[in-house]
């Protein structure tokens, strides 16, 4: 299981997971869970262009995903933005299909680009990876705090001086960044499952941003490690681990944090997690 | 017209389904969209036809009729968003999303193991992008009655399902069961887009469920011309894109078509775009708002 052709896995798989918890913590706290859908099926509309082109896959993805990220971000001020969201998801997956029925891709190739194919990945893609993916962390610990505070409290922020406006189209470049190297690790489909069940379950255990966030970051690992573990010895997609084990992380948190506090309630009155207002 | 109706296309009984059954999925998700923008729930709709498709790569491999597996998939998923919570909007997001995480889990699966069965190439594609073309007939008369179920099913709960869309608070006050209500319009949501799931794709389901009655939401003063703006077009969209995807055929010496999903959403966009400009403009002219020129969005 970690023999040499499966190094690059663990080692990518990793790098993906951890930032994936990042992104989706903040995904989660600002309910954009739509964009950080939107934007890696963008990323893969983009992987189809570059295979079609004949450019380095990586920078298609980079370009579409920046695009359709800032496609959401600009839409969104003139139009409610769940419906910029699906307007942009779907030009960008009607490129894709476009760009699909031009080339002559081999079936395989589509498949691994939307639910990945982690034992693809080559050692000099690694590099790239990780610069990406530092350069994604750095981003958000840059904006930590002026984020943290326009996604808890937009009004409060925006009258602190924060450029609401900015601190949002810089989140979704994040996002793009984030998706885009992590698409053709675990595809476009389910780089959105890591992004959401981790974070929402460590969301619901702490409230502090700091422990959540590192919550999230070990649930993601955990899971993504377990999705490795069970794909090498099945023989079956990693997505369907990823994807499955994801959702069941969120539920299994849920269930566990419902009846611990049934236990705890006469006991002591319990702070409840401070509900975001909208 | 030789240039614009390539030879033999309405002799084409597929494209003569495609057209019957375009339209008919045109509509049915241009009234059931102009709820989904109302109530800000583009992204149900859209993980709803990913659930859905999760469902249709399993009928096809149970050897079950696709239409159920699309249709049955979808309402499951909408019940599993309600079960995690969809009342509270910052709640619905998450539900939403971790729903979708699982389905497309399972999608991987259920394709993979497509892919191992059957020596045939395309069926992922096919299932993921959907073909008006490649719809069998024998799906027609299902898909008719599916359409109307729903069509009836909204307009016996349009007025408590408009109330509550609009002012939940005001709905539940003068007593309408806003849940009941929400899960009510959840389940024809999922019949709806599992519906044009199967028939035009995932990517146009989304499409034409949000951006027709987006374009309509922007110019109709009223919603009983929204209803009617949005149906047309979204049949507009539909019709161009199926005769602009029959012609293209012949647009390239590889004899290689564009599919309809590509040309459908750019006309969508198109009308998006247009609808737009009009509003703007005509707010420009007449110097107050005539029509909102956004849905209103009712403050918790």
């Amino acid at each position: 299981m970690f023999s040499s052709f499966m190094t690059n896995a663990w080692i990518s798989g990793t790098i993906v997971a951890i930032l994936a918890a990042a992104v989706g913590f903040f995904v989660v706290l600002r309910g954009s869970a739509f964009a950080a859908h939107a934007i890696p099926n963008g990323a893969f509309a983009g992987a189809a262009g570059a295979n079609l082109v004949g450019v380095n896959p990586l920078v298609g993805l980079v370009v579409f995903a920046l695009a359709a990220a800032f496609g959401i971000g600009v839409t969104s001020r003139r139009t409610r933005s769940d419906v910029a969201t699906a307007l942009a998801l779907v030009t960008m997956l009607a490129l894709g299909a476009a760009f699909l029925a031009a080339s002559t891709q081999y079936e395989p190739e589509v498949n691994a680009l939307l639910f990945g194919e982690i034992l693809g990945v080559s050692s000099n893609e690694i590099l790239p990876v990780a610069l990406l993916a530092v350069s994604c962390v750095l981003g958000l610990l840059v904006l930590y705090r002026p984020l943290l505070l326009s996604s808890i409290a937009p009004d409060l922020s925006s009258a602190r001086g924060v450029n609401v406006v900015l601190v949002d189209v810089a989140f979704l470049v994040i996002v793009a960044l984030s998706s885009a190297l992590s698409v053709p690790v675990v595809g476009a489909l389910l780089t959105f499952s890591l992004t959401i069940g981790p974070p929402a379950a460590a969301r619901l255990v702490s409230a502090r941003p700091a422990r959540a966030l590192a919550l999230s970051v070990a649930l993601s690992l955990l899971t993504l490690w377990a999705a490795i573990t069970c794909s090498y010895w099945t023989n079956l997609p990693i997505g369907f681990f990823v994807g499955t084990m994801s959702a069941l992380v969120y539920v299994m948190v849920r269930g566990g944090v419902a009846v611990s506090r049934s236990r705890h309630a006469h006991v002591r009155a319990r702070t409840t997690m401070p509900s975001v207002t909208t | 017209m030789r240039w614009l109706f390539e030879p033999g296309l309405f002799a084409n009984g597929s494209v003569r389904t495609a057209l019957v059954l375009g339209a008919l999925v045109a509509v049915v998700s241009a009234v059931v969209g102009v709820f989904t923008v109302l109530r800000g729930q583009s992204f149900a709709g859209h993980a709803l036809t990913d659930v859905a498709t999760a469902g249709g790569a399993a009928a096809s491999l149970a050897v079950v009729a696709p239409l159920f597996g699309f249709v049955g998939a979808g309402v499951l998923g909408a019940g599993a968003m309600d079960a995690i919570g969809v009342q509270r909007v910052k709640d619905r997001d998450v539900a939403t999303g971790v729903v979708l995480g699982a389905a497309t889990g399972l999608s991987a699966l259920f394709l993979y193991l497509i892919t191992l069965s059957t020596s045939t190439t395309g069926t992922t594609q096919l299932i993921l992008f959907g073909s008006v073309f490649s719809v069998e007939p024998s799906t027609v008369p299902d898909a008719v009655v599916l359409g109307l179920l729903v069509l009836v099913g909204l307009t016996l709960i349009r007025r408590p399902l408009l109330m509550s869309s609009i002012s939940p608070e005001l709905a539940a006050a003068r007593g309408i069961r806003v849940r009941w209500v929400g899960v009510g319009f959840m389940v024809m949501l999922a019949v709806a887009v599992g519906l044009s799931a199967i028939v035009i794709g995932s990517i146009l389901s989304t499409a034409l469920l949000i951006g027709p009655p987006a374009s309509s939401l922007k110019v109709a003063g009223r919603l009983s011309r929204a209803f009617v703006l949005a149906s047309a077009l979204g049949v507009i969209a539909t019709w161009w894109g199926v005769v602009l995807a029959y012609d293209s055929y012949y647009w390239f010496a590889s004899r290689r078509g564009l599919p309809v999903s590509f040309f459908v959403v750019m006309l969508v966009m198109v009308e998006f775009v247009v609808t737009n400009l009009y509003a703007r403009w005509r707010y420009w002219r007449v110097g107050t708002a005539v029509a909102s020129p956004r849905p209103t969005k009712v403050e918790a």
